[in-house]
């Protein structure tokens, strides 16, 4: 296969949260088991030598190399796509997009970069994408361009979330808290807190703080055995309502998430609590509309509140910081991008390198040494001790395994290019 | 005169001070034990350069401003290093890396000998100034965490954290170290009080000569000692002990400088 063979051999189709609804995207979903046996099934056809499903909660993507490069790619895919499925799937075409060569690589570096995820920065998308890759390649059904593909494409995404900041600073409101309580005392291991309320938001900060491996998690709600499933839930000990009283000094982070039309947490009690507490400090993340804490409590000394304006506030600072990374990680992604069509267009050019002998193959060095450096002897001569080595290197790599991959380095494909290149490309 | 060592030494605390800032940018932890490992060669170079200079001049390194300062400038790297391996906590190097290299800087530009070095000899002397440099250093740190320590407070208390926020230390590790900081130095300066005294004795015979340089020294532990007893009470503890450490730092520059150079009787670099 060439390098214009890959533009149109390898090719995608796929909806997305931004082309389909959430009931359609269920409806194509795929579980691990079922996308291995479709994809089996499919190579055995002979139609495609790759092919690798990419099934999320907000995309399904089927990623293929075609045998023949002559055939309607897009409309394979579509029909495939519909009879991938028992389900009545009748224009599923119209939520469908398509790529092709590059334009499939781009796509997928942007999706593991989570320029196309709902949450610009997310970071579960890489372990998705890994997971397709390695199923794919267990089951078989990856061939050179895919491992190459979904390898770089890994590559792509840890590069992104290391080098810009798109990952960077929380962008949930219940995030953005708990790190305000890391801030304040660092890890969270032996701390304790306490969570007002049992509903979503409460339960989403208790999450956290739970995964944080907080060292108590006290959970009161008005409704005794609401607190008791989420408590269950989240190994949480369970305290009564009218014990709260007695209790304010206990934790170090308060999150109220409480349905009250009243204070719950009045100034006169954290005043007493934090003589309780010697003036260790005190986060309260109130999470309630009408908010449960009285505001005056944050001009009590070592006692930090934060309402839910000033969580969202935070949450909407970092979310346009991460916005202003976007160019970086475009650039990042072109970058890749431009390698993996390189890469793609080398091996082309090795495959038909490898069959000359190796007496033609330095005979054609020292003629391309001459063509590129006719008036400097000294660059010639180094020139082809460099290619010479090169050559005699990949020669031997051939004759001892010709079935092995070709990888080429970036030095190494360079040399090709200026071999069988066209004439005046300097070193 | 600036020697390879020196030069070397300079070089690696710079790219450490590089390091450390990116490592509080991007977080990511192999550029953290870089820097480390950077500061690690710059205390060596520095350390191997001292000596070097010593033997050279027959004399201890505090003989003159340069080797006081350079010395400073080893025992602030070497007390940061120090602490950052037992709070394993890498956000405060870019904090106490420009003081390590400006000192180191300084110390190169210092003037040569303008006045009489001092006269004390022997090892419980060397034990005296060593030990008051590293208390010194001690302190320094334990002022910068407390700066840092009262901007962080100030951020969280006007709920605006930009962009650097989220990666620099707790309040509660700065707190720590900086209660760790001044008790090393505060141990520190009590032995080398006490070897002052003793080689006091020996040269002059008497133990307390009034000379204001022990009256600062004696003021500044009892400062350092009010904040490490201070800091864990009620009415103190945050950042009430934070200002008081900062407040308290400014006793110890007043003592390393006004005090040292045109009030003490015998004492000079240190």
């Amino acid at each position: 296969m060439n390098s214009s063979d890959f533009q149109t051999h390898l090719v995608l189709a796929g909806l997305s949260h931004r082309t389909a609804s959430i009931e359609l995207r269920e409806l194509v979903a795929f579980d691990t088991p079922r996308a291995k046996r479709v994809t089996q099934e499919l190579r055995a056809q002979g139609v495609v030598s790759e092919i690798l499903v990419l099934s999320t909660c907000n995309r399904v993507e089927v990623y293929a190399v075609l045998n023949d490069s002559q055939m309607a790619g897009t409309q394979w895919m579509d029909s495939c796509f519909a009879g991938l499925h028992d389900g009545p799937c009748d224009g599923i075409g119209n939520h469908l997009y398509h790529y092709q060569g590059s334009g499939v690589c781009r796509h997928l570096f942007q999706v593991v970069a989570s320029l196309d995820s709902q949450f610009l920065g997310e970071v579960e998308i890489q372990g998705q994408v890994r997971h397709a890759y390695l199923q794919a390649a267990s089951n078989g059904t990856t061939g050179p361009i895919l491992n190459r593909l979904f390898q770089a494409a890994l590559e792509v995404g840890k590069r992104v979330r290391a080098e810009t900041g798109i990952s960077r600073r929380p962008v949930s409101v219940a995030f953005a808290g708990v790190k305000l309580g890391e801030s304040i005392f660092g890890n969270l291991r032996s701390s304790c807190a306490l969570i007002l309320g049992a509903g979503s938001v409460a339960e989403q900060v208790a999450r956290h703080l739970s995964e944080r491996a907080i060292s108590r998690l006290l959970i009161a709600n008005r409704t005794h055995e609401h607190a008791v499933q989420l408590s269950k839930r989240l190994d949480g000990e369970v305290v009564d309502w009218a014990d709260l009283q007695n209790m304010w000094a206990v934790p170090d982070l308060i999150i109220c998430a409480a349905a009250s039309s009243q204070r719950v947490v009045s100034r006169a009690a954290i005043q007493e609590a934090m003589a309780t507490r010697e003036n260790r400090s005190l986060f309260l993340m109130d999470l309630a509309t009408p908010r449960n804490v009285d505001p005056s409590v944050s001009s009590l000394y070592n006692v930090y509140l934060y309402d839910i304006d000033d969580l969202e506030q935070i949450v909407e600072e970092n979310r346009k910081a991460r916005a202003s990374e976007v160019p970086r990680v475009e650039a990042l992604i072109h970058q890749h991008v431009s390698k993996f069509e390189v890469w793609q267009w080398a091996a082309g050019v090795a495959s038909s390198w490898a069959t000359l002998r190796l007496d033609e193959k330095t005979k054609l060095i020292e003629q391309r040494a001459s063509d590129l450096f006719p008036n400097s002897p000294e660059a010639r001569q180094q020139w082809i001790r460099r290619a010479t080595a090169l050559v005699h290197s990949e020669h031997y790599a051939h004759s001892r395994d010709l079935s092995a991959p070709v990888a080429l380095s970036p030095e190494k494909s360079r040399i090709m290019r200026h071999l069988l290149g066209p004439t005046g490309e300097g070193m | 005169m600036i020697t390879l060592m020196t030069l070397g030494a300079l070089l690696l605390y710079a790219l450490s001070l590089a390091l450390y800032l990116s490592y509080l940018y991007a977080n990511k932890p192999w550029i953290g034990r870089f820097a480390s490992l950077c500061l690690l060669g710059g205390l060596l170079l520095n350390f191997f350069s001292l000596l070097n200079r010593a033997r050279l001049l027959q004399s201890v390194p505090y003989q003159d401003l340069y080797g006081s300062m350079s010395l400073f400038a080893w025992f602030l790297g070497l007390t940061y290093l120090g602490l950052e391996i037992v709070h394993r906590q890498r956000s405060v190097g870019p904090f106490v890396l420009p003081f390590v290299l400006l000192l180191f800087v300084i110390a190169e530009y210092a003037p040569v000998s303008p006045l009489a070095p001092p006269s004390g000899r022997g090892s419980l002397f060397a034990l005296h100034v060593t030990l008051s440099i590293l208390a010194y250093s001690a302190f320094a740190i334990s002022f910068v965490l407390s700066l840092i320590y009262l901007i962080q407070n100030h951020v969280l208390r006007g709920r605006k954290p930009g962009a650097t926020f989220w990666n620099y230390p707790s309040l509660q590790t700065l707190d720590r170290m900086s209660r760790s900081s001044v008790l090393m130095g505060i141990v520190a300066l009590s032995i080398g009080i006490a070897a002052g005294f003793v080689s006091v004795y020996r040269v002059r015979g008497q133990v307390w000569e009034g000379d204001p340089k022990e009256i600062w020294s004696l003021l500044i532990f009892a400062t350092y000692g009010s904040y490490l007893w201070l800091a864990r009470t009620t009415a103190w503890r945050g950042a009430r002990a934070s200002y008081l450490s900062v407040v308290n730092f400014l006793f110890v520059l007043f003592s390393y400088t006004v005090v040292n150079l045109f009030l003490s009787h015998y004492h000079r670099y240190f």
